[in-house]
């Protein structure tokens, strides 16, 4: 059962090879696109003009971490982290080296997270926005290791943190390395929320696995962009383990709200308005000055 | 021993269970908690207490089944989010008296159904991670079989984590990483090799602080060396300042990952 299969919409699915297109970005380069919610074709610029939101019917598609943070943060304020820190292939896994390569050529990232601090409607935050293209976000040592320093730097100078959740869970190239990146960053988001910092996860499409079952879902404030698969099992999965087709909207952004386990569904049109409001209910400092 | 050969010995169902180590360990001094006072009591983790020595203890512990019957009631070891809640209410409860927490894992991981993700298994685990990171009592976790990925390490942020030498601790069962890898199932001998999941490996990658012979149930001594062990243990952190302890829990898991900045 291949996570990263069941992540892809299902246009994409049919005569592509696992490698070429995992790391596809999910807009073609072209001037049309075919919409993954509707089918609707809609010209590239409109939709991009559009938060990259499908005009006819609402759907996102997915941002690169860069256009998220471009979304979110204010202008030019973005100050990021440790852009440096690399992945290594600690356990020696097969093909893991050529993997990390391509992602990074495609992805132009060197990690699956971008981390910083920047002004958000002119408060101070620390930044997390993980990168789908690279390794569809899923969560390696660096990763860990940049979710954690940030968490670090965020209670060390009393900010509030915003984490933009996507990933298909644990990096299984990393082995047990990887699953314990799940226990190193919920020790760095526990010791900020004992400071009494506030922490807002914005979970976008796919957010499962071992980062749900960490960081993801350890927020003060969790909110979620429309119609996301948010998922500890993938749908795949449980339907293989359960033999049984799961029923329609399980597992989305809403179903999981109706269950309890996030505090609102936001359209991403809203979604910088939002959290402005809530750090702004929160006595969250307005920046003084910005680290450049 | 391959490591594959290693996953079939730490999945082998003649192997001793939690309820085997609780019964050897602690005999009649184990008294039996039940549930999570939200949903329900998920049978596939065991929780009570029980004297170590003379030392009140919270044993915590998945639990396989060691007959068909068991093993369909504990459904395979793999809990669902109550499981994972009644042990950190039992953890909490520890917490409040001060007792040293025991966790032993045998799991091939978290229940995948459709009960298990309406009732928020990512979010059960993710909660039990930050809270045992900085609970206030002396947690030791021993795998005495498989631990499979966050459904193991839901009980496994601990002071210490121990192995008996033949099981295996990984991210993704080696089934499962084949498929994915090589669209292979039967890779998984391949797979396993590829995880580094053993005992031995672990301990050099700096991911377990012991790792432990294997005891049969038949074995009282090796029972009993295992006490005096887990005793010491607990003696030397409860003797610790609780600031100390937490920040040598911390750095136990922050150190993990070797992370240099380029420039």
């Amino acid at each position: 059962m291949d996570l990263f299969t069941f992540l892809k919409p299902k246009n994409e699915l049919e005569g592509a090879s696992a490698d070429t297109e995992l790391n596809r970005p999910f807009v073609p380069d072209s001037m049309w696109v075919k919409c993954t919610g509707c089918g609707a074709m809609l010209l590239m610029s409109d939709i991009e003009e559009n938060d990259k939101i499908c005009t006819k019917c609402g759907y996102h598609f997915r941002l690169t971490a860069r256009e998220r943070i471009k979304l979110l943060a204010d202008k030019d304020s973005f100050a990021e982290f440790d852009a440096d820190l690399m992945s290594k292939n600690i356990i020696d896994f097969p093909d893991y080296n050529r993997k990390l390569k391509s992602s990074k050529l495609k992805s132009g990232e060197n990690e699956s997270v971008v981390t910083g601090r920047c002004t958000m409607g002119g408060y101070d935050v620390v930044l997390c926005v993980m990168e789908p293209g690279f390794m569809m976000g899923s969560m390696g040592i660096v990763t860990g290791e940049k979710i954690t320093r940030a968490f670090e730097y965020a209670t060390e100078n009393m900010l509030p943190v915003v984490v933009c959740t996507v990933s298909g869970g644990a990096r299984m190239h990393e082995g047990i390395m990887s699953l314990m990146q799940m226990a190193k960053t919920s020790g760095a988001v526990k010791r900020h929320s004992d400071a009494e910092l506030l922490y807002i996860t914005v979970l976008t499409d796919p957010t499962t696995g071992g980062v749900t079952a960490s960081f993801a879902m350890e927020g003060d404030i969790i909110l979620s962009e429309p119609n996301a698969l948010i998922a500890f099992a993938g749908p795949r999965v449980i339907e293989q383990t359960i033999r049984q087709k799961l029923p329609k909207g399980f597992q989305t952004s809403e179903f999981v709200l109706d269950k309890g386990f996030i505090d609102a569904v936001v359209s991403r049109k809203d979604l910088k308005v939002t959290l402005v409001k809530l750090l702004g209910l929160h006595n969250v400092k307005r920046a003084g000055e910005v680290e450049n | 021993m391959s490591a594959f050969d290693k996953v079939m010995a730490a999945r082998d169902a003649k192997k001793p269970t939690t309820v085997d180590f609780i019964e050897n360990m602690f005999g009649d001094s184990f008294f039996e908690l039940h549930g999570d006072r939200r949903f329900g009591d998920d049978k596939a983790v065991i929780g009570g207490l029980a004297s170590l020595n003379g030392m009140p203890v919270t044993v915590i512990g998945l639990e396989k089944g060691r007959n068909t019957k068991e093993r369909m009631e504990r459904n395979f070891g793999s809990a669902h989010p109550e499981g994972y809640r009644k042990a950190l209410r039992l953890m909490k409860q520890a917490e409040k008296f001060h007792r040293p927490v025991l966790c032993f894992v045998d799991t091939s991981g978290a229940f995948c159904g459709i009960g298990a993700e309406e009732r928020g298994q990512g979010q059960a685990i993710a909660e039990n991670l930050m809270e045992m990171m900085t609970l206030k009592t002396p947690i030791l976790s021993i795998l005495i079989g498989e631990g499979g990925s966050g459904g193991a390490l839901a009980l496994a942020v601990a002071d210490e984590v121990w192995m008996l030498e033949n099981a295996v601790y990984s991210v993704i069962s080696p089934e499962g990483c084949a498929s994915i890898l090589w669209k292979d199932e039967s890779r998984a001998a391949d797979a396993a090799q590829c995880l580094k999941l053993t005992a031995q490996d672990l301990f050099k990658l700096g991911v377990i602080e012991r790792i432990l012979r294997e005891p049969k149930v038949e074995d009282k001594k090796i029972f009993e060396s295992l006490k005096m062990l887990i005793a010491r243990t607990f003696e030397k952190n409860l003797s610790m300042p609780v600031d100390e302890l937490l920040e040598a829990r911390y750095n136990r898991f922050r150190k993990i990952g070797d992370c240099k900045n380029e420039k």
